[in-house]
């Protein structure tokens, strides 16, 4: 269903979009059941010259299971849907694979910054990577993101990745991914965080191997700080 | 307890044998719960002009980014941030709030009851000045130096708290006062409510003799009293971190800004069922009326009601799956959002089932009480997508959430609005409306608003979010498709806007008498405010009423007529 608009990059993408499509197929069929139902009665039971309306109580339990019925069933495709929105929950955001390395994610008025682990695959080392408004990571590998904010709420949000987390300051919030395509695409603030809200859009670089080595060996934390403020 | 009428009460009704009344104490000082209502009424519809007008600016802007919008001119990140913000306030706390609880409550609980004012008229006049203050202090927030407060209609600090982030020091905090005083507006008037409802029904109505929409103002109003205490402490504590510089809000001195979402949504989410639940009863009035029919399984409906606003007290985290909060409580919150489906999908059932062997007449009112039902349905079901945590992670601040609201709000506060006020005009004015304009505008407001709201769940589903003023720095939101849906979402919105004027065209020449006199009971209905003059005379009626059966005895067996009032001795 989603991934008509946007395409599916993460490991659990296509497990949100499958749970969107079952919702959408549960509830459809509910939606279309009763607006029918709906619609059929008011040109079935329109005044008539000569009938008059019956005369219904509803109180009776032969007039009530028809009501309770479909009640119940709303019911059990209720416990369908919770048991398989805890589950991706679960799997999404309560579950947090092994990582292979650890990025930092700062949002700020009106910036991303991030913080890759560089050559070393470690944190808060000399060769950490710094830049603003860029995330390069690599396909097919698990990432842990450390969330922060500076100043106000912001929500890091990855369409392509089903991903969102608001940043809360005076915390950081820990969270993962794991890309399974390449490609450039939008990471959004999803948010309200002041007048510069519309203008803190940052871009996901997910890379080949040896592409993303490439990238981490041009980018030395000497020249970062020149070349890649804005 | 029914023939008790409170000493307060009582000496009001002293008052109406008095001579002519002044235009001051008849308009303006009014203690009549009739005018009182209009008060409300007409404030409402008139925040409504402006909540109107501050979409179209904002959905111009969206449509033709940069453009001079006629009448407004450009709208700039910091306007765009303002309008959202107060569009949403406006829309859910000066119009729904104060025409769907305020009027019709004020409006119909004496004369459904069968009483001649509220219990507290003085309470009730208090009242509405504090609203009116508040709407006027709301506006004032738009013209102070900084300009309105533009931190979305949630207000999550730091941003809301701290002027160096909103850049609003002024507008933030009339905007808090603001809300602030329309709750205390509000406080006063659920206990008179309550409290009318309560003791002040005419001898012989019984508890199940009460009209279901008097019950859901009923349970409204006890819904909000008990849900606005913790966001009334939480707006005090806001305005003294904005001002006086606690810290309740604040991490970088021990606050916790999460601390302000719970605050504000453990009221937020039972603010939905409170504008709701009236909504809901004014449609079933009108369709038991128009459809001539008994309402199907009343206690049923009712025990629903209380079940619902039992429930909606413990759903309000889903607003915060995503927030930071401890993941594990995703859980719970998504068990008992599914829950609160249950009862709500069966009130949408007893409608359907209500209308089951009818003679339905397709009325303006009940046209509008239909459209309530089917569009109201779509908001419905679209709620569970954000309600189920794992897809909400997807959808959460995304236009599927903005355009799932809009379906039950739009349904609420306009369409709820429109059927109450078409189905009492005749009550109000002493006037007919003219039906084919009512149908004209019914048509025009109902196909474009479809034609609003689709599009923005496509946008949302494709990942657009919210509260961008313009999205040209996003790639993947910048392309020709999508800026199509944006400019039909607006062109419908115009389309829209335009056909309001004939629903103002149509209230102008029905009252101005050119329509034919209502008489007491123009649509042959069973409640009793149907029994007396309209509009009815202060003090409602020479003789209080006196009660014998439910309110929709209709096409009873054996009964020549197919309607059988309230107040008819068997």
């Amino acid at each position: 269903m989603i991934d008509q608009y946007v395409v599916a990059l993460s490991t659990y993408a296509n497990d949100i979009d499958n749970l969107i499509l079952l919702i959408g197929v549960l509830v459809g069929f509910w939606l279309i059941l009763c607006e029918l139902v709906f619609f059929y009665f008011i040109i079935r039971f329109r005044a008539k010259d000569g009938r008059r309306a019956e005369y219904i109580t509803g109180e009776e339990k032969s007039h009530k299971r028809w009501i309770s019925y479909p009640h119940m069933l709303v019911l059990v495709c209720d416990v369908f849907i919770v048991f398989f929105a805890i589950k991706v929950w679960y799997d999404v955001k309560q579950q947090l694979p092994e990582p292979y390395e650890t990025v930092r994610i700062v949002g700020q008025q009106w910036a991303w910054s991030f913080v890759h682990p560089g050559a070393d695959h470690e944190l808060g080392t000399a060769d950490d990577i710094k830049t603003v408004d860029e995330l390069h990571i690599e396909v097919g590998k698990v990432y842990h993101f450390k969330l922060e904010s500076r100043d106000v709420l912001h929500s890091f949000s990855v369409p392509v990745f089903r991903l969102k987390q608001d940043a809360v300051p005076g915390r950081v919030i820990t969270g993962w991914f794991e890309a399974n395509g390449t490609g450039t695409h939008d990471i959004q603030c999803a948010e309200i965080c002041g007048i510069g809200h519309a203008l803190m859009p940052a871009q996901i670089f997910i890379e080949s191997p040896e592409r993303h080595a490439a990238w981490v060996a041009e980018q030395s934390p000497v020249t970062l700080a020149s070349a890649n403020q804005p | 307890m029914a023939e008790s009428i409170p000493a307060d009460a009582m000496h009001a009704h002293d008052d109406h044998h008095h001579t002519e009344q002044s235009i001051w104490s008849k308009y303006v000082f009014s203690t009549d719960h009739k005018m009182i209502a209009m008060q409300y009424m007409f404030t409402g519809m008139a925040m409504a002009l402006i909540g109107g007008f501050m979409a179209y600016a904002f959905r111009m802007q969206l449509a033709f980014p940069g453009i001079d919008v006629p009448g407004y001119g450009t709208v700039t990140a910091s306007d765009y941030n303002a309008l959202v913000t107060n569009h949403g306030t406006i829309m859910i706390f000066w119009v729904a709030m104060p025409v769907l609880i305020a009027a019709f409550g004020n409006y119909l609980i004496p004369l459904m009851v069968g009483c001649d004012d509220m219990v507290f008229p003085r309470l009730n006049r208090l009242s509405y000045q504090i609203f009116l203050l508040s709407a006027i202090v709301l506006i004032a927030s738009f013209f102070v130096p900084g300009g309105g407060f533009g931190g979305a209609w949630t207000a999550y600090p730091p941003l809301s708290a701290k002027s160096q982030y909103s850049l609003t020091a002024l507008g933030s905090s009339f905007w808090l006062v603001a809300v602030a005083l329309e709750f205390t507006a509000f406080l006063l008037g659920g206990i008179n409510f309550v409290t009318t409802a309560m003791n002040a029904r005419a001898p012989g109505m019984k508890i199940f003799d009460i009209p279901i929409v008097v019950w859901m103002i009923v349970v409204a109003s006890i819904l909000f009293m008990s849900s606005v205490g913790p966001l009334i402490a939480g707006a005090v504590m806001l305005f003294m971190d904005q001002n006086v510089g606690t810290a309740f809000f604040d991490p970088d001195k021990g606050g916790d800004p999460i601390l302000w979402q719970h605050l504000f949504w453990f009221f937020g989410h039972p603010e939905v069922y409170v504008v709701l639940l009236p909504a809901m009863g004014i449609t079933a009035e009108i369709m038991c009326v128009f459809a001539r029919k008994k309402m199907f399984a009343y206690k049923t409906f009712l025990y629903t009601t209380f079940a619902t606003g039992i429930l909606s007290f413990t759903v309000w985290a889903h607003h915060q799956f995503v927030a930071g909060i401890d993941p594990r409580m995703a859980n719970i919150f998504t068990v008992t959002t599914l829950l609160i489906s249950i009862p709500i999908a069966e009130m949408c059932f007893i409608y359907i089932a209500t209308l089951y062997g009818g003679s339905i007449r397709l009325t303006t009112p009940m046209l509008w009480a239909l459209a309530f039902v089917a569009e109201f349905l779509i908001g419905g079901v679209t709620g569970i997508f954000l309600g189920a945590s794992g897809a909400d992670i997807y959808f959460h601040d995304t236009y599927f959430v903005l355009a799932h609201f809009h379906y039950t709000f739009f349904p609420i506060a306009i369409i709820g609005t429109f059927a109450g006020f078409t189905y009492w005009f005749p009550k109000m004015f002493g006037k007919m409306m003219n039906d084919t304009l009512g149908k004209i505008h019914f048509w025009g407001t109902i196909i474009p608003f479809n034609f609003i709201f689709i599009p923005l769940f496509v946008l949302g589903a494709a990942g657009q979010h919210r509260r961008i003023y313009n999205y040209e720095h996003f790639p993947e939101l910048a392309g020709v498709e999508m800026q199509d849906m944006r400019v039909l979402a607006t062109v419908s919105m115009l389309v829209m806007l335009v056909f309001q004027l004939v629903f103002f065209y149509n209230c102008f020449i029905s009252w101005k008498k050119k329509q034919k006199d209502a008489g007491k009971n123009p649509w042959k209905a069973n409640t009793l405010e149907w029994t007396t003059d309209s509009p009815p005379p202060h003090g409602n009626w020479p003789e209080l009423p006196t009660v014998y059966r439910g309110p929709y005895e209709y096409s009873v067996p054996g009964r020549e007529e197919d309607y059988f009032p309230q107040n008819v001795p068997d």
